[in-house]
């Protein structure tokens, strides 16, 4: 699966409040989109829909001949997407390693999993000084970085990031971003990015779209948003 | 002196088909959270299966793979049957079903095979082992007892640190949303975690029933210490309950042997006191910080 | 439930019940004193009502009834008085306990023994000293158990109820147990007589029951069954308020044992078996989830169930005809729980609702 993620007038409520109405806006292939906007805008709810967690009212989310929405959520891996949820999922019982044979369980080539893993461990060195340690010893960092891995190891084509910044210290959140640059720029991946730090999301974001009470205010590149200075102070709080 | 040897040689042989037992329903708690009151029932049937296909000519050995398979597959029906309705609610609810469970797998078998109590063969010898001229309550029996349920507890530890589906399982007991997320089919793998808990339960159906002969209720007691042994073991892993069924079979062999055997069930509850006084959640079970 | 009491209803007031409107919705046909009719509003008068109500009612019902329907009755009430104090353990508190035949049979061993060595002690004392005794008993456990949670709960009461009737077996060293031996005033016919004794301790308990429910302690009960941390940090003993529960429902379950005991004419170990116990929590859940009236639902179930069973299925011709009862009320069990989880008293609580909604319009 490749190309462009459409998200086409998407609107899903909780009981009566209505936490997106009729968004729309497309994920470029190889690009990074970031979805921002302040605490109770959508962003989330957006990601949760398009992951397969909330049932939409309306809309479809397009990923090649799929609709993400309406497929189950274990059904998302073996169309190249790949999740990190917000709270990383890290499953803490389990050691690093075992995390990251997690993610490659449902890749078409079994035998590349082992390699995968060693480029994973390659990416993230303190990730494989703790290879067999279980991941309850990891700190906050590590695990959004175990959870980043375990999502390459499935080597998607999409990846749905959600929050990776939360509870992060800014230099290990500069380090995220910078990783998620340069895995676009390598593989070509198509990242959608919902983050409540707009600041250090469009640092590294080809666009950006910015929501508020469910809705789309705009949708541009990420060097338009950032320079527009009302906008910014608005929605985004700097 | 002799007296200790042998009860302590009982207690391990017993304490083996405790840990069957205690496997069985570890297996069917990490995978959904419920325990399986009617295991024991459920053991009692794959017997009773057992003993029917040996009243038609079938070797001991094909009718002992056929409980097994009976087995796997009551296990697997009870789970998508009866339990996955209940398995996301209050786990109140869990416990009476596997109550009503119990109750018609006794009813039924009575039903089908009568209630009075009818042998079942074992496959070696009961008679215990001469050492320096006096017997010892060692049997070869009792050694192919000792030495399958350690070679199931193997295979079955092999499976889940090992495997791939070992792995799925595993991450679909301690998470499953995540797991679900990752691709991982968590509902049916709930389904083989019962299928495996009650091959595990049906063995220790088989070795129970030589000495304690086969009626729908036989297998009441062995499960109440098997779930003593259980939860002695800390619920989580086939060690646990290895461990948890040795110190309760050892436990109701002195017990029994040293006191009564009226106060057998007493030796149970202040084991189950003294050991969960000390560790809370079990002998090997992993401190879990409570989330506030 | 405001202003019409149909059935005999000993003393319990359902809590859906208790939330109602306060003021007659305008625009309602109807005369305007059937409107006004309604409880009284304190607990207190309103449970002493109810309780009065039902033995009136009750009253009514035993004297049209034959004999051993009245043995029937008095069996309901002893099973109500020990499920309703289970339902306050298990809903109240959130603690499980598969061994409460135990304690009911700590009761009965308690009074059977009182009674043989004084023959001429007077029922009511016997029967105090009874429910105290294992109220005690009942404080031990709950101490024992009070920083275990779910399964390793529920493995220590499913050990604790093997264990007592083994030890009575052996302390009491026959399995005919003890036997009792009471004579009813001349006037009133045995069965007569234990159906009002049983009846008449089901409806004070209950009452007591009731008011437990809507006074403090009920508050500090359901903050630790829904979460201990919090209710500790708001300053709430936790392994008091658990050992309390304990306590409670083993006086009930004490005196619902003397009861039975009484009933039976002796204590015996087998009277109480580990399947007594797991039936006890089945009409718990299947009665209705911790209510007080439930509690009344799985007496009944407990006794009758496999009376009207064994009438409906059962037949003493076949292998099939003799154990059919037990195999449909194993099914039974399974398919009530999955499809009617909050039990008899909960589907009645909905459909009174529909019925008020509906009477509404």
């Amino acid at each position: 699966m490749s190309g462009p993620l459409a998200i086409e007038d998407l609107s899903a409520s909780y009981g009566p409040i209505r936490a997106l109405n009729g968004v729309s806006f497309s994920v470029p292939e190889g690009t990074i989109t970031a979805v921002l906007g302040a605490n109770g805008a959508g962003k989330t709810t957006l990601l949760r829909t398009i992951m397969g967690l909330v049932h939409p009212e309306r809309g479809a989310a397009r990923y090649g001949e799929v609709d993400l929405t309406r497929i189950e959520v274990a059904e998302h891996v073996r169309h190249g997407v790949a999740h990190v949820p917000e709270g990383r999922g890290v499953i803490v019982e389990l050691t690093v390693e075992e995390n990251l044979r997690l993610g490659g369980l449902f890749r078409r080539d079994r035998a590349g999993i082992r390699q995968s893993i060693g480029e994973v461990l390659e990416l993230f060195p303190s990730l494989a000084e703790r290879r067999r340690r279980s991941a309850h010893t990891l700190s906050g960092g590590e695990r959004q970085m175990l959870a980043i891995g375990r999502a390459l190891v499935a080597r998607p084509r999409l990846l749905l990031l959600d929050e990776p910044s939360l509870g992060l210290a800014p230099r290990v959140t500069a380090q995220i971003m910078e990783l998620l640059r340069r895995l676009v720029a390598e593989q070509r991946l198509t990242v959608l990015l919902v983050e409540q730090n707009a600041r250090s999301a469009l640092s590294v974001a080809d666009r950006a779209v910015v929501l508020a009470l469910g809705k789309v205010v705009i949708d541009d590149t990420a060097t338009a948003v950032g320079a527009h200075d009302s906008l910014r102070h608005h929605y985004l709080g700097y | 002196m002799r007296l200790f040897v042998n009860y302590t040689l009982v207690g391990v042989t017993q304490g083996l088909v405790y840990a069957a037992v205690a496997l069985a329903l570890v297996l069917a708690w990490r995978s959904t959270r419920i325990l399986n009151f009617a295991q024991g029932a459920m053991a009692m049937i794959t017997t009773y299966i057992a003993a029917t296909l040996l009243e038609h000519s079938v070797g001991y050995w094909e009718a002992f793979i056929a409980a097994i398979a009976a087995g796997l597959v009551i296990g697997a029906v009870t789970e998508r049957l009866v339990i996955r309705p209940v398995e996301a609610r209050n786990p109140l609810n869990a416990v009476i079903v596997a109550i009503g469970v119990l109750i018609f797998l006794e009813a039924l078998a009575a039903a089908i095979w009568g209630s009075v109590e009818r042998g079942f063969p074992a496959p070696f010898s009961l008679v215990g082992y001469r050492v320096g001229g006096h017997g010892i309550e060692l049997a070869p029996f009792d050694v192919f007892v000792i030495v399958a349920v350690l070679v199931m507890m193997a295979l079955l530890l092999a499976l889940f640190r090992f495997t791939a589906l070992g792995l799925r399982m595993r991450a679909s007991a301690f998470s499953p949303e995540v797991a679900g997320m990752l691709g991982v089919r968590v509902k049916r793998l709930l389904t083989l975690g019962w299928a495996l808990a009650a091959a595990a339960g049906a063995l220790a159906g088989l070795f129970v029933a030589p000495s304690v002969f086969l009626y729908p209720q036989n297998m009441d007691s062995v499960l109440i210490f098997g779930f003593t042994a259980a939860i002695i073991g800390g619920l989580e892993s086939p060690l646990g309950a290895l461990a948890g069924g040795l110190v309760s079979g050892l436990a109701w062999s002195y017990v029994g042997g040293y006191i009564g055997p009226s106060f057998q069930a007493s030796g149970a509850v202040a084991l189950l006191v003294v050991v969960l006084m000390v560790r809370p959640s079990g002998l090997f079970s992993s401190p879990q910080a409570r989330r506030v | 439930m405001a202003g019409v009491v149909a059935e005999p209803d000993p003393g319990a007031t359902a809590p859906a019940a208790e939330a109602e409107p306060t003021a007659a919705p305008p625009g309602r046909s109807g005369p305007a004193w059937l409107r006004r009719l309604r409880l009284p509003t304190q607990p207190f008068f309103r449970h002493g009502l109810l309780a009065v109500l039902g033995g009136v009612a009750c009253y009514l019902l035993s004297v049209q009834v034959s004999s051993f329907a009245n043995f029937n009755i008095a069996e309901v009430a002893a099973y109500t008085v020990v499920i309703a104090g289970l339902a306050l353990l298990v809903g109240g508190t959130g603690q499980i306990s598969l061994g409460h035949a135990a304690l009911m049979a700590v009761g009965a061993y308690a009074y059977a023994d009182l009674e043989s060595h004084n023959k001429h002690l007077p029922l009511a004392v016997g029967l105090l000293l009874a429910t105290a005794l294992t109220a005690a008993a009942g404080g031990i456990v709950g101490a024992a158990a009070a920083r275990l949670r779910g399964p390793y709960l529920a493995g220590v009461t499913l050990a604790l109820g093997l264990a007592v009737p083994q030890l009575a077996d052996h302390y009491f060293s026959s399995d005919q147990g003890i036997p009792i031996s009471f004579t009813p005033p001349s006037t009133v016919e045995a069965n007569h007589w234990l159906a009002w004794i049983c009846l008449l301790s089901a409806l004070i308990v209950l009452f007591l029951l009731a008011n437990l429910r809507t006074s403090r302690w009920a508050r500090a009960f359901s903050a630790v069954r829904d979460d201990e941390i919090a209710a500790s940090l708001a300053g709430i003993s936790v392994a008091r308020t658990q050992i309390l529960g304990f306590v409670i429902s083993a006086a009930c379950a004490g005196l619902g044992g003397a009861l039975l005991a009484l009933c039976n004419l002796g204590a015996t170990s087998g009277a109480f078996p580990i399947s007594l116990s797991i039936l006890l929590i089945a009409g718990v859940v299947i009665g209705g989830t911790g209510t007080l009236v439930g509690a009344v639902w799985g007496g009944i179930l407990v006794v009758y169930g496999p009376i009207w069973l064994d009438d409906a299925v059962g037949s003493t011709t076949s292998s099939l005809g003799v154990n059919l009862p037990s195999i449909v009320f194993g099914a039974l069990i399974v398919l009530v729980v999955i499809f009617v989880p909050n039990g008899i008293q909960g589907a009645l609580n909905r459909l009174g609702l529909r019925v008020r909604r509906a009477a509404r319009w």
